[in-house]
């Protein structure tokens, strides 16, 4: 995901010279192709989050569109004033991009774990957040934000992250994606996680499931207008790889109450009686019930199957 | 006719007495600190482009210490940016003008700031952009010494210094009074200027009430051409101006009452 989003950046840049690269001394083997081919566009900060996001709300105010580049709560929690004041009070378009979103650092710890990112980000004005759940979804959301420049958080995964087989053609690109139809249960992720969600409907479909997938990459502002009709069961599970309070589902909830749609809601999300757990990314996921076999149990609960 | 910033500096702190007593509002002593400096950069040295300010073309002023948000007000319509009449609504409901300086309601601020070392990232930016134009224009950053607690400006005073931003000139309002008093015993800054030459920055040291001075000094600083930021430390008093709120914390945050505000008047108009 992370070669993805450079990749296409890349591509983006070649095109539109207002498109520029700001690091916080992260990316090592990763940002420095974009520097050698736009180096009067790059620009290695150090280790100085807050400074960081400040210069690039200065290089916006130019007529220029950064890219902040760094990983997990470093560009968020690190400067979230910054973020606050310079970038969302003056409405300029700095996209804040971060590698290793959830638990995708695992074994590093809670405080490589950004899994309250989207609740701090959405609180703030004028931003948009994008969570990919796959390496298309990346380029899709990167036309998409230089198409709609505005203050933007994109939440990206690692690296390996594979390609996602949509097998239905309801989309909106860089927004929302269905990707398995069904109407047995309508599951809405975001994120990484969407892929053990896919994984989870195919499977539980030998079983002679029906189990609905929609990745929802934009989730501000939500488009409701694509993702209400488009929601096929009357039993939703929703899951993200975040803390309960403030994030994905709070966000859907906040749309559902607007249009009073009254479906009937389970979730899954990170326990925080588990952040202070060591492990890899799955088995996280999995104190959570995040794993395939976490998911799994939760949807046949909701469907009133035995697992 | 446009005005010496000599003459700005004298109207801004009537108005800016004016507009703290009608407004009941804070940071007074701050605001008559800063003015003399302010004066010179919008009356006599900043080039900013009104018709279009955002142009890299277009020199930038920020002034990072927006709690003197009355002063700068005061000193942006005397330099003829909005009208005076503006000063009237300070802090009223509905007024354009607050007690932070506020971006997007008059002309000559880039920026809202308010919350201390914000600044100086943001003229990084702007200066960066600046350059990688090759523009001659430049970008001039306000901040108070009690700013200088900030870790962004010590971030970014390595980063300034890194990408050789010889458009970028720091002004420091050096009145050594923070919120608690004395910025010596609050956190010590001294050596102040050594600190700033050690992290590779030109240093000027000036009495930031003598406009000649100032001006002199920001002329010699844009045409240093040593591949530096530079930093003029301007010596204030705060509360300058009025003989009994010069170097008395107590302004920052107290409006004068009546009696006080008419002693006050009175001096200030004494010397205009």
């Amino acid at each position: 995901m992370r070669d993805s989003f450079l990749t296409s950046l890349i591509t983006l840049a070649e095109n539109d010279d207002r498109i520029a690269l700001l690091t916080g001394d992260l990316g090592f083997g990763v940002v420095e192709k974009f520097e050698n081919k736009f180096p009067d566009r790059f620009w290695n900060c150090g280790v100085a989050e807050q400074s960081m996001i400040g210069i690039a709300a200065g290089l916006a105010k130019s007529g220029m569109l950064p890219f902040v580049y760094s990983i997990a709560n470093f560009p968020t929690f690190r400067c979230l004033e910054q973020i606050r004041n310079d970038v969302c009070y003056h409405n300029l378009p700095v996209t804040i991009v971060s590698v290793g979103a959830g638990l995708g650092y695992g074994t590093l710890g809670y405080t490589h774990h950004g899994i309250e990112d989207i609740a701090a980000m959405r609180s703030l004005p004028n931003i948009s957040i994008y969570s990919p759940s796959d390496p298309v979804d990346v380029t899709e959301v990167l036309a998409r934000i230089c198409e709609h420049p505005s203050p933007t958080y994109l939440r990206l995964g690692k690296n390996g992250e594979p390609k996602i087989e949509q097998l239905t053609k309801n989309s909106m690109p860089g927004s929302i994606r269905e990707l398995t139809g069904g109407s047995d249960l309508t599951i809405l992720a975001t994120g990484t996680i969407t892929e053990n969600c896919v994984r989870v409907a195919q499977a539980l479909k030998t079983q002679g499931f029906e189990i609905q997938v929609i990745s929802i990459a934009q989730v501000e502002p939500l488009n409701t207008n694509f993702l209400l009709p488009l929601i096929s069961s009357a039993k939703v599970l929703i899951v993200e790889e975040h803390v309960k309070r403030g994030g994905f589902a709070a966000a859907l909830f906040e749309a559902f109450n607007e249009h009073r749609y009254t479906p009937e809601v389970d979730r899954l999300f990170v326990k925080e009686s588990m952040i202070s757990e060591i492990g890899t990314q799955e088995f996280l996921r999995g104190l959570s019930g995040l794993d395939k076999a976490g998911i799994t149990a939760k949807c046949l609960e909701i469907l009133g199957a035995a697992s | 006719m446009s005005l010496s910033s000599n003459e700005i500096a004298a109207l801004a702190r009537v108005s800016t007495l004016k507009m703290v007593y009608a407004s009941k509002a804070a940071h007074l002593g701050s605001s008559l600190s800063v003015i003399d400096m302010i004066s010179v950069l919008f009356g006599n040295v900043a080039n900013i482009l009104k018709s279009e300010p955002d142009s890299l073309a277009s020199d930038q002023v920020i002034v990072s210490k927006g709690h003197a948000a009355a002063g700068t007000y005061a000193v942006l319509s005397h330099s003829g940016f909005f009208s005076n009449s503006l000063l009237d609504d300070y802090c009223k409901d509905g007024a354009s003008l607050g007690g932070h300086v506020t971006f997007g309601k008059v002309p000559g601020i880039p920026f809202s700031t308010g919350s201390l070392g914000h600044g100086l990232p943001l003229g990084i930016g702007l200066a960066l952009a600046r350059t990688r134009a090759s523009t001659d224009s430049f970008v001039y950053v306000v901040m108070s010494d009690g700013e200088c607690d900030e870790g962004t400006t010590w971030e970014s005073a390595l980063i300034a210094n890194h990408f050789k931003l010889q458009n970028l000139i720091v002004l420091i309002d050096r009145n050594r009074m923070q919120s608690f008093g004395d910025t010596e015993k609050t956190i010590t800054l001294e050596p102040f200027p050594e600190k700033w030459q050690s992290f590779g920055w030109n240093v000027f040291e000036v009495d930031g009430h003598d406009h000649e001075e100032i001006t002199r000094t920001l002329l010699q600083a844009k045409s240093a051409g040593t591949s530096k930021p530079s930093v003029i430390i301007c010596n204030t008093i705060k509360g300058k101006g009025v003989s009994f709120m010069e170097n008395e914390v107590v302004w920052h945050y107290r409006p004068p009452n009546d009696e006080q505000y008419k002693l006050a008047l009175s001096e200030l108009e004494a010397t205009k």
